[in-house]
């Protein structure tokens, strides 16, 4: 069973590579883009075959090492 | 009195770490982060900067989880004091023994250069040696220096006068020009510049010193 979780910083924490990226779009004439927010994706590929008993694990995992909850908040989708 | 100094793949500032404890007197102790205890008798545990496992997922978040790393959390619970820099402040923050977090420079760069500290506090072990508002020269090396904290947490930390070291001139965009911090028993210090980096007048420096032979003095009374 294959996990992906998203890791974003939470809102209103500034984004500073986001911000540069919004900038490098207007100077390249992409217009109208208000706001950039940039993540990780992180893909797991799991033995567990129970989606809920996976989902358990992968929000542990998450909690423990794969998003700081300091500055990040994360979604976990089970595939 | 005892410092080890922890090894992390990827660390690079440990020995100048270990040489500046050992100009201060300490007796040095090296570790590697895969020991899960420390040696014997260790009165403080310093955690050097550098890109422990390629700054891979966050800055310090797999150091943090390291066998050594438990052993660091059961020295700080009994009171043990604890040094982190530059890395190994990102280390002591993704270990939850500081709080806040090390975000991506404001400026996005890399900056390399020695800056303004002013000395915030002198109520610890570690800056006890310098006089409040002193301004020193300590160098900053890194990549993702930009403190940051929620305000809750902030009015914290100012209330109980638990910010070490700000920036004269803030290089990274840390909130409140933070530079380093204390914890709440104040014998567990984390800061972005490098005081090891100038404890040497042929290399560069000497203002870093004193934090060093503070520590040194102050646990040799306590």
């Amino acid at each position: 069973m294959k996990a992906r979780v998203t890791v974003m910083l939470k809102a209103g924490v500034l984004d500073v590579q986001g911000e540069a990226v919004r900038h490098a779009l207007g100077s390249l004439g992409f217009a109208g883009v208000n706001g950039v927010r940039q993540g990780k994706v992180i893909e797991l590929d799991l033995a567990e075959t129970d989606a809920a008993a996976a989902k358990t694990a992968v929000d542990a995992m998450c909690d423990k090492l794969l998003a700081n909850a300091v500055i990040e908040s994360y979604r976990v989708e089970i595939l | 009195m005892k410092a080890a100094v922890v090894t992390f793949p990827g660390s690079n500032c440990d020995r100048d770490l270990a040489v500046a404890f050992e100009r201060a007197g300490f007796e040095v102790a090296r570790v590697w982060h895969k020991d899960s205890t420390l040696p014997q008798g260790v009165d403080v545990v310093g955690v050097p900067g550098g890109f422990s496992f390629g700054d891979y997922l966050r800055c310090g978040a797999i150091a943090a989880q390291s066998p050594i790393a438990a052993a660091i959390q059961t020295h700080a619970a009994r009171g043990g004091y604890v040094l982190g820099i530059c890395n190994g402040f990102q280390v002591l923050t993704e270990m939850q023994l500081l709080p806040g977090a090390l975000m991506r420079n404001a400026g996005l760069k890399f900056i390399c250069k020695t800056v303004g500290l002013k000395v915030a506090t002198t109520d610890s072990a570690f800056t006890a040696g310098y006089a409040k508002g002193a301004e020193i020269s300590v160098p900053v090396a890194h990549h993702d220096g930009n403190y940051t904290i929620d305000a809750e947490g902030l009015a914290q930390l100012q209330a109980e006068d638990r910010v070490a070291f700000t920036y004269s001139q803030n290089p990274n965009g840390a909130v409140a020009d933070i530079a380093g911090v204390l914890s709440a028993n104040r014998r567990v210090l984390g800061m972005m510049p490098h005081p090891e980096r100038v404890v040497d007048a042929a290399a560069g420096g000497t203002d870093g010193a004193a934090l060093f032979a503070a520590l040194m003095g102050g646990m040799a009374l306590a």
